[in-house]
């Protein structure tokens, strides 16, 4: 039963390893030509000390929406995927109504023009 | 391993379905519709809730018996029927007030359509759940869709600042609604209302302080939407601010969802802690009436005093669920179309008044109606007897059969308030009647509405009157509503 924990505490140190390893050689090795956009915390993202209420494009949001709209898509189907076969005929009727909505989502948002970047 | 595919009995839920692809397919279409022609997308959409009206409406007769599909958490019975049809009456004649409407303030935008449709989607699963996760699901569809189009003139500053001060509270209630859930889950284990009740019966969990807080925050939560005191606050604001067809649909549609919710979770939910919710709700009913009757006596502005209306109606239909009794259900169910009524037909008025530079919400924008259009004047002296509850209009019905219900449970004093608080509601009702008949037109801009506006003000007003005077076909209807309702808690 002991032994059932061996390879995640492995996982772990590799984890843990590559890590401190990756950060200690890029400090040594690495040139150093900082700049204040290298420093910020997130290079292409907002600055997380200061004022909160800052204007940003809104178009972010529509972008960041449809992402995980997608995304959550191709989520659900890797574990329909796995069980593909033992679903059947009803399974694959489930994911094209799924994929169809989608699709549906998708002709709206690209005939309203979300998906343009001006 | 294996897997069970539960395959759900989906010929219950062939109008939900009906609805996901007239939503769906009115988005698409609306790409394809030059801008200048958006009145299209609404009839389409006005065509397909007559469709799933009329498919709803067929299920009727075999729904003597609740059925259940979805393992359970989805049930259809004549209750969820009769409530569907009410919204599907709603956002129809909602769609016919907004089509002139939406071309003034030019928004006239496909997706005010398909918004109102996914709406109308999440309030008939809404009443459907029999889980409490599947009420949640039902009303942030809703929700959502509502907090869109209350700010659809996104250009008007007070439109807005409505839909703002809507989404912020609506979302911070649903977070409350949520724990609740979350806390009756605790106690009994299961979400699906049946096995809530069945658990709470087998423990003796009556007195469980988690259940009795679960139950106020499940009341806070869809105490919103219905506009009870104290969650009243946002009504006045948001009425006022939102396009004026949305501030009607607002004001029967999501109230009558959110009410068909509360009395399916109390009754068939968590039914055993009566005692203690007959306290907390005898307050609120009490409180809603006063307050929403006296804040009314005060405004100027019609579609505000409205507000405070609704709220005072929300107290006086808080009456049939503290009955608990079927005459109860039977007066919410008929209270709920007759209110749809008068009520729309009263917001549809205000729409009609609408000119250039004029919102035709003011008291002194309907002065001397009788004399320059007396037919309107007519009309809306109907919306507002029913609306106090005089005969012979279906509101009166429908305050008899909620007043009765509450006397046969022995409220006396609480039906000796809404009586009193009927008279107060005279006084403002008369405001609008007093500025239509006694006082003298100001000369202003002729007035032009849309077809389908009046075609909603001949129906809604025939029916107020029709069931007014002949209310045995609407209210037997209720009445088997009701039967059915009650016989699946015994």
């Amino acid at each position: 039963m002991k032994d059932a924990y061996w390879p995640l505490i492995l996982v772990l140190l590799l984890a843990v390893g590559f890590g401190v390893v990756a950060v200690l050689m890029s400090t040594l090795l690495g040139p150093k030509k900082p700049d204040p956009i290298k420093l910020s915390p997130y290079e292409c993202g907002v600055d997380p000390v200061g004022d909160a209420r800052m204007p940003f494009f809104v178009h972010y949001y529509v972008v960041a929406l449809l992402f995980l709209i997608f995304d959550i898509e191709v989520v659900f189907t890797y574990p329909w995927a796995v069980y593909f076969k033992k679903l059947g005929l009803f399974g694959l009727l489930e994911m094209v109504v799924f994929i169809a909505v989608f699709l549906a989502i998708f002709i709206y948002v690209w005939g309203r023009g979300a998906l343009e970047w001006e | 391993m294996n897997v069970t595919v539960p395959m759900p009995n989906l010929s219950l839920v062939v109008p939900e379905i009906l609805m996901v692809i007239l939503a769906c397919g009115l988005l698409l279409v609306d790409l394809f519709i030059p801008k200048d022609r958006k009145r299209v997308v609404g009839y389409i959409a006005l065509a397909g809730v007559v469709v799933v009206g009329v498919v709803t409406a067929a299920f009727w007769g075999k729904m003597a018996q609740p059925a259940t599909t979805f393992s359970g958490t989805f049930v259809l019975d004549r209750f969820a029927l009769f409530f569907k049809e009410v919204f599907l009456f709603t956002t129809g004649i909602t769609i016919l007030i907004s089509l002139k409407y939406l071309e003034i303030e030019k928004v006239s935008l496909g997706e005010y359509y398909a918004l109102m449709l996914f709406c109308t989607l999440g309030m008939m699963i809404m009443v459907s759940g029999a889980d409490l996760i599947v009420i949640y699901l039902g009303i942030e569809t809703m929700a959502l869709s509502v907090y869109v189009l209350a700010g659809f003139m996104k250009f008007d500053h007070k439109c807005t600042e409505a839909a703002l001060k809507y989404f912020l509270l609506g979302v911070f209630i649903s977070g409350i609604l949520l724990y609740g859930i979350t806390l009756i889950y605790a106690a009994t284990g299961s979400t699906q209302l049946a096995q809530v009740a069945a658990v709470i019966k087998e423990k003796g969990l009556a007195k469980n302080p988690l259940l009795v807080l679960a139950m106020f925050m499940l009341a806070a939560g869809l105490g919103l939407e219905i506009a009870m005191a104290p969650f009243h606050f946002w009504a006045p604001d948001v009425y006022e601010g939102a396009p004026t067809p949305i501030t009607a649909f607002i004001s029967v549609a999501p109230k009558a969802a959110a009410f068909a919710a509360l009395v399916r979770i109390f009754y068939h939910g968590i039914q055993l802690l009566e005692p203690q919710w007959q306290i907390l709700l005898w307050i609120i009913c009490a409180v809603t009436m006063t307050i929403g009757n006296v804040t009314a006596l005060m405004q100027q502005n019609v579609k505000r005093m409205l507000a405070y209306s609704s709220v005072a109606h929300a107290g006086y239909i808080l009456l049939g669920v503290l009955a608990a009794n079927q005459v109860g259900v039977q007066g919410i169910a008929f209270y709920f179309f007759a209110y749809a009524f008068m009520n729309m037909g009263a917001f549809g008025l205000v729409i009609y008044l609408r000119r250039e530079n004029i919102v035709g919400d003011d008291i002194d924008d309907f002065k001397g109606l009788a004399q320059t259009h007396p037919l309107l004047a007519v009309i809306m002296v109907v919306f507002l007897l029913s609306l106090a509850g005089i005969p012979p209009t279906a509101g009166f019905v429908g305050k008899f059969l909620l007043f009765a219900a509450a006397i046969k449970a022995g409220f006396y004093w609480l039906v000796a308030l809404a009586a009193l608080n009927s008279v107060v509601a005279l006084f403002y009702y008369f405001r609008i009647a007093k500025a239509m008949y006694m006082q003298s037109p100001e000369p202003l801009p002729q007035l032009s509405p849309g077809r389908g506006l009046v075609l909603a003000l001949v129906v809604v007003g025939v029916f107020t009157l029709f069931f007014g005077i002949y209310p045995q076909p609407l209210m037997s209807l209720a009445k088997d509503t009701a039967h059915t309702f009650m016989m699946f808690l015994s």
